[in-house]
């Protein structure tokens, strides 16, 4: 009883609350990134250096009014947000945070499978919130985030697959102990894996360069154009939430989870005090940091270049990866 | 129960193009410009720029003002750049009663004019490349454009409509160590120029994006009657202050850049070039500010002959030119008419964006560089 039902759900009720405090913080640190980037300050007004901000985004967003335009489809409307949040946070149920048990709410043996088919989920929030807005930029947005996630997804997919063969095992877990045990990361085994992957991920979150769904400058907001209040702070979420599960991904596949830099190497050894899971954490960050440095510093991609980039350019390499990892495994 | 017949599918796909409004209230139309879209797909098949939204009847209100009470009112065509709007109408006018104004002023509002120059593709360059999505730049830009509308303020008070001219001079002489001030501004700009250029010139996206879109020839922007940048980055040598030099602009040293291309990209590069020129013109025009006093001599109540007369300057959107007639009785102008660049390049609009995606329209928007407050008046 306590081990089956007690425990999971504290765990479940812990780790959301995490996922979504992380979240806010989370726009806190894009924003203040972002100004010291240009030479700002970010917000300081509330709480010291503004650090309360991330406290008051979301209560400013409960309260305020939650507009359906009158010719929305309305279940549509309320349904198209909440789509895009839960499949983000869904995903957080087979990340591991740390080597034992404890860390993670499961272990399942298909746990990038899993992860891949619930985050393409995601998409239909995006979908459903443009056609249901019944407007004309929102439709178009939402036109341009379908052709582009299902389009970087092939790519990203198929680079997965890559460091699959090299595992052999789609456990999270599974990946992550076998850097432990081959002692190097797999970003220095698959270089153009993980590029690949880096690149994929951007335009999957929808972050710039590729940010096109959400362009503010052409479409003025993109899909969420007509969202306010809370079901726009989903949509909010759920691209964080997004960010947070790539770099996520790309740590644990690339980075070696919640291992210390070269686990293998005595003389590092001492950085074993630090706790697996502040350095899942870390790492995490450091990725998301450089999400948000990029977006501090690129233009952005126009639609039919960021096409082009992703069957032209992405997806070859990845098949190319792909068959040369293949035909490594087999020679080796 | 009986089953019926599969309807036979008389359907079709719905391929009618997309009909969208872009303003006036968007965030990139650079004020209240309404462009109607025609799309197929993403694709521009048409657009059709609606002006207006600000028109203030600048024309006919100088109509009704005497003389130097114009000045004021042209600050307001061209905010961001309410100098070079000054000095286009105190010269036209000045033609007009055929004054002589003193070097010394003649070199002011040259220095005037080229900061404004600087202002104004600062802010060029910034909401440019927001447009495209590069959200530093315009930060960057906006902190250089303070440091000359600190100089302005300090010259004249005011930051953004200056009333710095009259007919004849100018009002105020420079406050004193004004010129060590302007001279220092010009070496951060400098520095500051690598950075944008460090961002964006060999950017890849940048690239991307500006390459190749909106190409126009030197022989059609002609016949639109596209000034400024818009026309020398299509190749035509054509600039006001070489051809029919002005100001101080005669005994200064300074290149036209030209484009190849003209496309938004040498557009873009133009404009970076002039950033250059014009730190280069105030650099001298500094360094070689006469003395002497700064008002020609002017009757107390001007009243300018029956005439009427049209004198152009190169202001930082493309040729301003000003057509006055007087009617040699009354101390306000018989006729005031403007020939705004702005208005000019945004006729190029239609042509520039069609065949072109949605995305490209707010690039091609930013890179004919216009003021709505000109456009409308």
């Amino acid at each position: 009883m306590l081990e089956t039902i007690v425990v999971p759900l504290a765990k479940i009720v812990v780790l959301l609350n995490a996922v979504l405090v992380a979240v806010t913080f989370l726009v806190l640190m894009e924003r203040k990134v972002i100004a010291w980037a240009q030479s700002r300050l970010g917000p300081m007004r509330v709480g010291p250096y503004g650090i309360l901000q991330a406290i008051a985004d979301p209560i400013k967003l409960i309260l305020k009014e939650d507009i359906t335009p009158r010719k929305a489809d309305k279940y549509v409307f309320t349904l198209a947000p909440i789509m895009s949040l839960v499949p983000a946070l869904v995903v957080f149920a087979v990340v591991p945070f740390g080597p034992d048990p404890f860390y993670y709410l499961s272990d399942i043996n298909v746990g990038l499978l899993f992860i891949i088919s619930v985050t393409s989920i995601g998409v239909y929030g995006i979908i459903l919130g443009g056609w249901a807005s019944n407007s004309k930029y929102p439709l178009l947005a939402s036109l341009r985030a379908s052709a582009q996630l299902i389009s970087y997804e092939i790519a990203v997919t198929m680079t997965l697959v890559s460091v699959i063969l090299t595992t052999g095992t789609l456990s999270l877990v599974g990946i992550v102990e076998a850097q432990r045990e081959g002692g190097l990361w797999f970003a220095f085994v698959q270089p153009v894996a993980l590029m690949l992957v880096f690149i994929g991920g951007l335009a999957e979150t929808n972050r710039a360069p590729f940010d096109l769904p959400e362009a503010e400058t052409e479409l003025t907001g993109g899909f969420h154009t007509e969202y306010s209040g809370m079901r726009f702070s989903l949509f909010f979420l759920a691209e964080y939430a997004n960010m947070i599960v790539i770099s996520a991904i790309v740590v644990i596949m690339f980075f070696g989870g919640w291992l210390q830099p070269f686990p293998n190497v005595p003389a590092l050894a001492f950085l074993g005090f630090v706790p697996p899971w502040i350095w899942f954490i870390g790492k995490i960050f450091l990725f998301l940091y450089v999400f948000i440095w990029i977006r501090a510093t690129l233009p952005r991609y126009r639609y039919d270049q960021l096409m082009a980039l992703g069957w032209k350019v992405l997806i070859p390499v990845a098949i190319g990866n792909l068959v040369v990892t293949g035909i490594l495994k087999v020679a080796l | 129960m009986t089953l019926e017949a599969p309807r036979a599918s008389t359907t079709q796909f719905d391929t009618d193009e997309l009909v969208i409004n872009m303003g006036p209230q968007h965030p990139s139309t650079h004020g209240v410009l309404r462009v109607v879209l025609k799309l197929d797909g993403e694709r521009v098949i048409d657009a059709d720029c609606v002006i207006g939204y600000i028109h203030r009847g600048i024309e006919k209100l100088s109509e009704n003002r005497d003389w130097t009470q114009i000045i004021l009112l042209t600050d307001r065509m061209d905010y961001v750049a309410a100098a070079t709007n000054n000095l286009g109408y105190c010269q036209t006018v000045e033609k007009l009663m055929q004054i002589e104004v003193p070097r010394r002023a003649r070199y002011l509002r040259t220095v005037l004019a080229e900061l404004q120059r600087i202002a104004s593709h600062c802010l060029w360059l910034g909401t440019h490349a927001m447009d495209i999505g590069a959200m530093t730049v315009l930060l960057y830009a906006f902190r250089e454009r303070e440091f000359v509308l600190d100089l302005f303020e300090e010259f004249c008070g005011a930051r953004l409509t200056y009333n710095s001219m009259r007919i004849g001079g100018l009002p105020l002489d420079i406050p004193p160590g004004w010129d060590k001030k302007v001279l220092s501004f010009c070496d951060l700009m400098e520095g500051k120029l690598n950075d944008y250029e460090t961002l964006l010139t060999n950017n890849r996206i940048w690239l991307k994006r500006t390459r190749d879109v909106g190409v126009i020839s030197g022989d059609e922007a002609i016949g639109l009657g596209l000034c400024g940048p818009p026309l020398r980055g299509s190749g035509v040598p054509r600039d006001v202050r070489k051809d029919e030099p002005y100001a101080a602009y005669d005994e200064l040293e300074f290149n036209v850049p030209l484009g190849t291309r003209g496309d938004t990209y040498d557009r873009y590069l133009i404009r970076m070039d002039e950033f250059r020129e014009s730190i280069r013109l105030v650099r001298q025009a500094v360094e070689g500010i006469p003395e002497g006093p700064i008002m020609g001599k002017v009757p107390r109540l001007i009243k300018p002959p029956a005439g009427e007369t049209y004198h152009a300057i190169e202001s930082p959107k493309g040729e301003l030119g000003y057509f006055i007639v007087s009617d040699g009785k009354s101390t306000n102008p018989y006729r005031f008419r403007v020939r705004p660049p702005s208005f000019c390049n945004l006729q190029g609009l239609k042509r520039l964006v069609t065949g072109h995606l949605v995305a490209d329209v707010v690039a091609l928007i930013g890179t004919i560089d216009i003021v709505l407050g000109e456009v409308d008046r």
